[in-house]
């Protein structure tokens, strides 16, 4: 399990927009660099990020690997209800690590 | 660091029935229709199977660059530091001016680049549930380049922003 | 030509002759460094060396080792035992007759106490431990300073600072006491106070100690680097650490 840093509040008014930052543990190998011995090391990046609000899909990446290692990805949505948000980033393997966190919406 | 040469390099096999034409309205870049025309070159790139890409992420690709409608300057603001410190970490925002709501939104926004190996960075899917139109990442650039960002409206309409960054190398690396 | 050679030669002479820089001049490498690099430091949600501390919390409550013990049942809560640790490092170690640079400690701990194998120089494991430790001390002021029993290791790695080497014969003290603030091609040259290490060094993509940013300097200038934990790269800690005397910690830092 890759170490996740997720910043969003826990509490929101309904319809506000809230703004969500992630950063996630991972060296977004190119595939373009060289080995010690000359070959190529593979290509081995996180290509999805997707977060989910109460099942709902509210923000998707297609990430590439002109993406940084340890990729950071904010952006926002309207905080709708009470419930949970989740955050999944799946990498060139098809593994999936999910993330959730809850909100108040008041 | 090497820098290798964009993927345009290479003869490039555009998918499109016509690349989508940029109005020349010279935007004080100082740059001529021919850096364009191999952008757009670079873009139709995307569109040939690239070795590693998911079939999905391409899909998502082509809907969002659906290459008849023209990419107009405006509404996107791509903001990146002219000087970039190190070219393996580059903070990069993209906002767009949209009320995101139901009626009028912003669908998608999409960053290339000109040197890097692939010209495609990301893609990202937004929404009415979005709320802010604005996208913050980080980037890699290999070497000073213009870097673009283009948004897709819900009325189907495209809307563009580029920026020029110079990268410098880091001092004292360890190759 | 004969005029450029003496004008470098004067400059040479010029610049042998500066003094270390003044207490008042001292700024840290995050004074340097871009308003966005800046900026990643700044946001504790968004730097990644946060990342490798979140990974060092672990590793505090793990149990290694024979002794099956972490560093929590010794050290308990690390926000108070480990506070001002790493602002005093390197420290002389009374059983070796050494300093010791806070990784060191750190393996020494996992051998005598855990009987656990030591973590390897810049791994993963052992840069988390770091980091998350010196994080305890961030904002604290740098309390290291020299006494009897230090002082032949302050004045070996004083020495060092000041000795020319490499290819490029060139010193510590020319780029970072005498010529900071100006710029080596198109990066600025700091002035070489470590107080952000374990650093996330964008270069690396990743977290690294201060020895290993130590190697790539002197990498720079085509000198054959210490090896990890060699006695010089040890002295030269120290030496750096004293110099940056009353600055606070940074840890985590981002640096180009």
């Amino acid at each position: 399990m890759a170490r996740v840093l997720i910043n969003l509040p826990s509490r929101a008014k309904r319809g506000e927009v809230i703004e969500i930052k992630t950063l996630i543990a991972h060296p977004m190998e190119t595939g373009y660099r060289l080995g010690p011995t000359g070959v190529v090391i593979p290509r081995d990046i996180i290509n999805r990020f997707v977060c989910t609000y109460n099942g709902e899909e509210v923000f998707r990446a297609e990430l590439f690997p002109a993406i940084a290692a340890n990729p950071f990805i904010a952006f926002s949505t309207v905080a709708t209800e009470s419930g949970e948000l989740a955050f999944s980033w799946t990498d060139d393997h098809g593994q999936t690590q999910t993330e959730v966190r809850q909100i108040t919406v008041e | 660091m090497t820098s290798e040469r964009a993927v345009a390099d290479a003869a490039p096999t555009l998918l499109l029935a016509r690349a989508p034409p940029f109005p020349a309205c010279g935007e004080g870049l100082g740059r001529g229709p021919t850096r364009r025309l191999v952008l757009f070159a670079a873009v139709g790139v995307v569109f040939a199977p690239p070795a590693a890409a998911t079939p999905a992420a391409m899909e998502d690709a082509i809907r969002a660059l659906v290459g008849a409608a023209t990419v107009q300057r405006g509404k996107v603001k791509l903001e990146l530091p002219p000087i970039v410190e190190n070219g393996n970490t580059v903070p990069l925002t993209v906002t767009v001016d949209s009320p995101m709501s139901e009626a009028d939104h912003v669908t998608g926004i999409h960053i290339f680049n000109e040197k890097n190996p692939q010209p495609y960075v990301a893609g990202f899917d937004l929404g009415p549930r979005t709320g802010k139109a604005a996208v913050s990442t980080r980037i890699r650039l290999a070497d000073s380049q213009q870097v673009v960002a283009i948004a897709r409206l819900s009325d189907g309409s495209f809307w563009s922003d580029s920026a020029d960054v110079i990268v410098t190398l880091a001092a004292c690396a360890e190759g | 030509m004969r005029v450029l050679v003496l004008a470098v030669v004067t400059a040479t002479v010029v610049a042998a002759a500066a003094a270390e820089i003044t207490p008042g001049d001292r700024r840290s490498g995050y004074d340097f460094s871009g308003p966005e690099t800046r900026a990643m430091q700044d946001d504790d949600t968004a730097n990644p060396g946060m990342l490798g501390v979140l990974q060092g919390e672990t590793l505090w409550a793990r149990k290694a080792g024979a002794a099956d013990r972490s560093c929590a049942d010794c050290h308990g809560d690390p926000r108070t035992s480990m506070k001002g640790v790493a602002a005093r490092y390197p420290a002389f170690d009374p059983a070796l007759a050494r300093p010791l640079d806070l990784e060191e400690r750190i393996n020494r701990c996992r051998s005598e106490h855990q009987g656990a194998e030591p973590l390897a120089w810049e791994s993963e494991d052992l840069l988390a431990l770091t980091a998350f430790i010196a994080h305890q001390s961030r904002g604290l002021p740098i309390t290291v300073q020299t006494d009897a029993e230090l002082r032949p290791f302050f004045d070996l790695g004083g020495e060092l600072f000041h000795r020319r080497q490499g290819q490029l014969n060139l010193s510590c003290s020319q780029c970072h006491d005498d010529n900071w603030g100006k710029r080596l091609a198109g990066a600025v040259i700091p002035q070489g106070h470590p107080t952000g290490y374990p650093v996330y060094r964008l270069e690396w993509q990743s977290l690294g100690s201060l020895q290993r940013r130590l190697r790539n300097c002197m990498i720079g200038v085509r000198a054959e680097p210490y090896e990890y934990g060699a006695p010089e790269a040890v002295a030269l800690e120290l030496y750096l650490m004293e110099r940056t005397h009353g600055m606070p910690i940074e840890t985590p830092a981002v640096r180009p």
